[in-house]
């Protein structure tokens, strides 16, 4: 662990920790993602729907395409999900929300509306309808976990793969970049975007609480380390996560009408980042990863610390 | 009330009298018109209808979809690549029970770009569980979109409808229309598995190989169903309204030696056919499909047959032609014509018939002539 050498982050740190206890308070006992799932042993997606429905509460529709989560919820006629859920085609969820969104709005109800989509949902198959959602300015909140591939096919690579990481179609290691869904998304202008990471349940409850206090459509972008497939024990989900944010491979931020706020923990590993191989290196998919590669990613972190702060620094 | 409307005008004017509460759908020549009709309808605050100007047919039917579950009326319009870009989802909506109402202006399918009549594009649609009825006129377009709103939602159907028009041979073309005063003939939607977040359910999910085949078989028991619900509202349309329709339309079908089996526009063309076939002797009748899905039970014992595809399966023949051999279990005169708008007259029609030859398939233009 870094120690932030930072005098003027103590005051701040701890008004921070007072604003995490009472987040925690918050959060309601009430569960809505059930026990017996059929999520893989120390999945973050179900860790943080569990918050996303905590956040949401019970008048809330989840709207899944083909993902992890359309196998999580059970097998007919089971379900472990406590919220109405309606599967829809890989590449219609967003859609679907429009019209569901517009339906409960027609006739007087506040219903939230809420896409659960996996990486390869939102930034490849789907990104059409999705990008038609927003434009529309569709009342939903549109959240996209990623686990950086198809998990639920076992691991292709999808836009979402960072470069270097191996998967079932890239076996070699991915010799592109991880689509920058988050700048596609601020094209469209919403009123509220944000990106969160499922090691970080607190975070991820408030900005669902904020983005649902939105009219019109709102966009979170959950990092959601997957063991399967980034081949790493079970136990360090969280961990991963942590480590995502803490070397910049993930940067925490939320941007309200156009206004971006840098997130705490991401102030943080922009001053006094983790190496980034403490990341790397426990993750059996960048097995044997160039060293070229390595370095490119890095190059990546700084520069989208320094676009993001810039952004932030603007008036 | 009457007045003149265009195929594409007349489906409009009904969708605005059954009142949906979402539309969506994206614009293609030639169900532009209709799209235009509605987004006028609801800017004038004539419809209280929302309406969803989607990016895609995909996402039309998806956006129907998600519309409907919340347990509400929906309607879409397309036509040819727009229905095939929907495949997907058109699928979706028949499996998951949503009685959605789609106009489809029949036209071909490229490459090269055509945009004239065809059917194939439909046709392609057959196996999805959609009901599917093809109109004729300008008015029938008009009662047919009504009447889909009442089967599709109707409790023993619950399965989407889709209404066939001819590209530019009926959506384009102006015909006088009697609108009616529609009264309770449409009763208000109940959709027994519409979404209530105070009682959470799932839908859709994971359904294994022992519980698969009892929601396919639960589609097709209720196509079986459905005819008794359209002879029913047909009935009662024609009770409250004078006009009576079928799943065929047959015309002087009871005497005749030789029935032209036809869909849409040709099958009003060949009416023609048969009085002048009579006129020179020929004991001609017209068989007009009108609802393909549910397929009818044909009444052509000891009668020769003509159809005549405006579709086709390669590899395979004229599907009307094929579907209705199977049905009576002997061959037919299979006539493929009309294709991408080619233009086919009642005389070439009287001509099927006049040098018809069973068991054997023609193609209008390129086979020598029969």
């Amino acid at each position: 662990m870094m120690i932030n050498n930072d005098r003027s982050a103590i005051p701040f740190r701890a008004h921070h920790v007072l604003q995490e206890l009472k987040i925690i308070a918050e959060i309601p006992k009430e569960e809505f993602v059930l026990k017996c799932t059929s999520a893989c042993a120390g999945c973050s997606d179900s860790l943080a729907l569990r918050y996303v429905l905590k956040a949401a509460g019970p008048d809330t529709v989840l709207v899944v395409p083909a993902c992890c989560t359309s196998v999580i919820q059970g097998i007919y006629p089971n379900t472990a999900f406590n919220v109405p859920v309606y599967n829809v085609a890989f590449a219609a969820a967003a859609a679907c929300a429009s019209g569901m969104s517009n339906a409960f709005r027609a006739t007087g109800k506040k219903t939230n509306v809420i896409v659960y989509a996996g990486d390869g949902g939102t930034l490849d198959i789907g990104i059409q309808s999705m990008s038609g959602a927003f434009e529309r300015g569709t009342d939903f909140l549109y959240i996209c976990y990623d686990n950086e591939a198809y998990g639920n096919t076992g691991m292709q690579r999808s836009g979402g793969t960072p470069m270097g990481a191996r998967t079932t179609t890239t076996p070699g290691g991915k010799t592109d970049a991880k689509k920058d869904i988050d700048a596609i998304i601020a094209a469209h202008d919403p009123p509220y975007m944000a990106t969160a990471c499922a090691a970080y349940p607190q975070d991820l409850f408030k900005k669902v609480k904020k983005a649902l206090s939105f009219r019109g459509p709102t966009f979170i972008h959950v990092l959601a380390p997957c063991p399967p497939g980034w081949r790493y024990s079970t136990e360090k989900s969280v961990e991963m996560g942590k480590l995502a944010v803490k070397s910049g491979m993930w940067i925490l931020y939320e941007r309200e009408y156009g206004k971006l706020t840098l997130g705490p923990q991401s102030k943080a590993a922009m001053k006094n980042p983790v190496p980034l191989e403490d990341y790397i290196t426990p993750q059996g998919r960048f097995k044997g990863m160039d060293p070229k590669i390595l370095e490119i990613l890095k190059q990546r972190i700084t520069k989208n610390f320094k676009r993001l702060a810039a952004e932030e620094a603007q008036e | 009330m009457r007045k003149i409307a265009t195929g594409n005008k007349a489906v409009a004017e009904a969708v605005k009298q059954a009142k949906p509460e979402v539309i969506a759908a994206y614009p293609i020549t030639p169900q532009t018109e209709i799209v235009e009709q509605i987004a006028e309808f609801v800017t004038s605050k004539e419809l209280g209808s929302r309406y969803i100007p989607v990016e895609s047919e995909h996402s039309a039917m998806a956006a129907c979809i998600g519309a409907s579950i919340t347990g509400i009326r929906t309607f879409t319009a397309t036509s040819s690549h727009g229905l095939l870009y929907m495949h997907e989802m058109t699928n979706w909506a028949a499996g998951a029970r949503l009685p959605i109402v789609m106009a489809n202006v029949n036209r071909s399918i490229g490459p090269g770009w055509n945009i004239w009549a065809e059917h194939t594009d439909a046709l392609q649609e057959r196996d999805t569980g959609w009901l599917q009825v093809y109109v004729s006129t300008v008015q029938e377009a008009y009662d047919a979109t009504l009447m889909a709103f009442r089967i599709a939602e109707h409790n023993d159907v619950l399965l989407p409808v889709m209404v066939n028009l001819d590209g530019f041979s009926l959506s384009h073309i102006m015909q006088p229309l009697d609108t009616v005063e529609l009264g309770d003939f449409i009763p208000s939607i109940h959709l027994p598995h519409a979404i209530d977040t105070e009682k959470p359910t799932g839908y859709g999910g994971l359904t294994g190989p022992d519980q698969h085949y009892l929601f396919r078989w639960e589609i097709e028991r209720s196509i079986r169903d459905s005819v008794k619900v359209i002879n029913e509202t047909e009935a009662d349309f024609a009770h409250r309204f004078g006009r009576k329709y079928g799943l065929t339309e047959n015309y002087r079908c009871d005497d005749a030696d030789i029935v032209i089996v036809a869909m849409g526009t040709l099958g009003k063309e060949a009416e023609v056919a048969v009085d002048n076939l009579r006129n020179e002797g020929v004991k001609a009748g017209s068989m007009r499909i009108r609802w393909l899905r549910p397929f009818p039970k044909l009444e052509l014992k000891g009668k020769e047959v003509v159809v005549i595809d405006r579709d086709y399966s390669f590899g395979f023949g004229g599907i009307l032609a094929k579907s209705i051999e199977s049905q009576i279990k002997r061959d037919v005169f299979s006539v493929i014509a009309g294709l991408g708008g080619q233009e086919v007259t009642y005389e070439d029609i009287a001509d099927f018939v006049r040098n018809h030859r069973t068991g054997e398939e023609f193609w209008f233009g390129v086979n020598a002539n029969v």
